[in-house]
């Protein structure tokens, strides 16, 4: 596949970690926010040691910390309901400027914000290091159903040439002098998406009865199969594992 | 409302994650009965037509629409799904675009896919597409039914998202926020939110249902065998031909309720060892009350203000929603059962093709 069809959150590069097999990475990942989601949240130093991996592997990615932390704005919604919660949350409370704050509530706040950021750095590290075909093939490596995979495959081929078509019927509405203002255009915009589905569905048979002139019957056929090393899964397990000594360490400190 | 990683603990997220991969198995190979042709040459057609569909439910979540005064929702798309391609293929759809959402845009925590793909695939479609079906069996059969039936499916299906939301968050939640304002701000929200989204699913079905009412998988059975007229009298063309309904759902969805009201009762009892206070009210009151609660407690009406009473009424809703939620398992075991030997040969062919 040519690389305009790398996604926009993919950051190409020559690095340690982009060379990694993919199934690596994302069974890395999954652990690494495994073990913080189960650290206590009393061990507020961990949650820095966790950043602070993650900072390391951003590094050996070469993948800048702006291109991350611009990333992580998709947490907002959470932050806004982590940042009500001092407020909602009954049981002791303490005095802060003058703001009368419960105790039980900063925990939680606490809580939410650094596991949920640490997470999200993690997928925004994992998406930009790997490219979306790859990422797809490890999945697969790690037990997904192929039809899944297959279903996916697409979603993410047709995905932009679906929404350029949204775009140009917006355009198209807009050149006509429509402008969404109110809940009395709801019915353009339904129409729209009606016209849409049937573009959508109607292009997904043509696109069947293609593949089908071609030969295909159902399953694709793996022509590169991605395979790890020891070597490589151990690369890959450095981060979960130190990710555990600090967990430990937390619960045990 | 993309639940990130940390908000819900790992048991409820691993229960969750099982529940949610039970699921998708089921709708996989329910896919490939509804994306079936005319012939019944099924199989292959799955994965680019459920393709495209996910890429469309992909590209109309991103259509804003303006709600008032400068802000905009956005469609959810698991009532729509559902009731343009089928219930299985809509639950199949949602969750590849979240999998891909958590995955590729960190939009949902990777330990919270599970929960993420049973509260927004899951529980939208089934609630959405159950009510959907009852309702378009009560109603007349007419185009306008459909789309009023579709109105009330979408309606219902985000508050319920809300509610299963709360109920996780009240038996995993990592964060002691009081269960009534977790559920009075969700259910609110969502509320508004279910208004346009059932306002938008509806004139969507509606529209495609005025073009193309051969694609609308809710409104298969509503089209009028072909007259002829002859001599003046309407004639039915082939009258032998009277398509005999595949396979009623009937029995199995009839059974799967039952066994999920039971369940619902017991399992509300046994969140009630929680001393979190809320639950106490679902062990005296929720159990003998459920079944007519559980009507009340989704519709739209229902006052979601925090008291005893609500809270007997919100505890039958909370029992519904599990109920709900059992449905799914006890179908999972009843399409496991009776697919198994179709799904033996067609792996055997998949192998012979392989090799």
């Amino acid at each position: 596949m040519s690389t305009g069809h790398a996604h926009k959150l993919y950051r190409h590069g020559e690095s340690p970690v982009h060379r990694l097999p993919p199934h690596c990475k994302i069974a890395a990942a999954l652990c690494f926010v495994l073990v913080v989601v189960s650290t206590p949240r009393e061990a507020v130093w961990a949650f820095g040691l966790y950043a602070l991996l993650l900072g390391a592997v951003a590094a050996a990615a070469r993948v800048p910390a702006g291109f991350v932390l611009r990333r992580l704005v998709i947490e907002i919604p959470f932050v806004a309901f982590a940042l009500l919660m001092p407020f909602l949350v009954p049981g002791e409370r303490t005095e802060w400027l003058g703001i009368s704050l419960s105790v039980p509530g900063l925990w939680g706040a606490w809580n939410i914000l650094a596991k949920g950021t640490l997470g999200v750095a993690t997928s925004v590290l994992l998406a930009s290091t790997t490219e979306l075909r790859s990422l797809l093939l490890g999945l697969q490596r790690l037990k997904l159903p192929p039809l899944m995979v297959q279903i996916a495959s697409f979603m993410i081929r047709y995905g932009d040439v679906i929404t350029d078509e949204m775009r140009r019927m917006s355009i198209a509405r807009r050149s006509r002098g429509f402008e969404a203002r109110g809940v009395r255009h709801w019915g353009v915009l339904a129409k729209s998406a009606g016209a849409l589905f049937i573009r959508s569905y109607e292009r997904g048979e043509r696109v069947h009865l293609a593949m089908v002139s071609r030969g295909y019957t159902g399953t694709m056929p793996v022509i590169d199969e991605v395979t790890a090393s020891r070597a490589q899964w151990a690369y890959a397990a450095a981060l979960p594992f130190s990710a555990l000594a600090v967990c430990l360490l937390g619960w045990t400190l | 409302m993309h639940v990130p990683d940390g908000f819900i603990d790992i048991p409820v997220s691993a229960a969750a994650g099982v529940v949610a991969a039970g699921a998708v198995a089921v709708s996989l190979r329910g896919a490939r009965r509804e994306l079936a042709g005319a012939g019944g040459h099924g199989g292959e057609r799955t994965a680019p037509l459920a393709g495209l569909v996910a890429a469309f439910v992909f590209a109309v979540q991103m259509l804003n629409f303006p709600v008032a005064a400068g802000t905009s929702g956005h469609l959810l798309g698991g009532a729509l799904a559902a009731i343009l391609v089928g219930p299985y293929t809509g639950v199949l759809c949602i969750s590849v675009v979240l999998l891909l959402q958590g995955v590729l845009f960190a939009d949902g925590g990777l330990t919270a896919l599970g929960v993420n793909i049973l509260l927004m695939g899951v529980v939208t479609v089934v609630v959405a597409y159950t009510l959907f079906r009852a309702l378009v069996r009560v109603l007349p059969k007419k185009r306008r039914s459909v789309t009023i039936a579709t109105f009330i499916a979408a309606l219902v299906s985000v508050p319920a998202s809300a509610v299963a939301f709360t109920l996780l968050y009240a038996i995993g939640g990592t964060t002691d926020v009081p269960i009534g304002t977790v559920l009075g701000a969700m259910t609110g929200v969502h509320i508004l939110i279910g208004i346009g989204e059932a306002a938008i699913t509806a004139a969507t079905v509606g529209a495609v249902l005025a073009v193309r009412p051969d694609l609308v998988h809710g409104a298969r059975g509503l089209s009028a065998p072909l007259k002829l007229r002859v001599d003046g009298e309407l004639v039915d063309a082939r009258p032998e031909a009277a398509p005999a309904p595949a396979a009623s759902p009937r029995p199995v969805l009839f059974a799967g309720l039952v066994i999920s009201l039971i369940l619902a009762g017991f399992v509300s009892f046994y969140a009630s060892a929680n001393p979190d206070g809320l639950e106490r009210v679902a062990a005296d009151k929720g159990i003998d009350k459920k079944v007519e609660d559980h009507a009340a407690a989704d519709s739209p009406l229902t006052d979601y203000g925090v008291g005893t009473i609500e809270n007997a009424r919100v505890s039958g809703g909370l029992a519904g929603v599990i109920g709900v939620g059992a449905t799914l398992v006890v179908g999972t075991g009843v399409f496991v059962v009776v697919r198994r030997r179709r799904g033996e040969t067609a792996e055997a062919e998949q192998e012979s093709v392989r090799g």
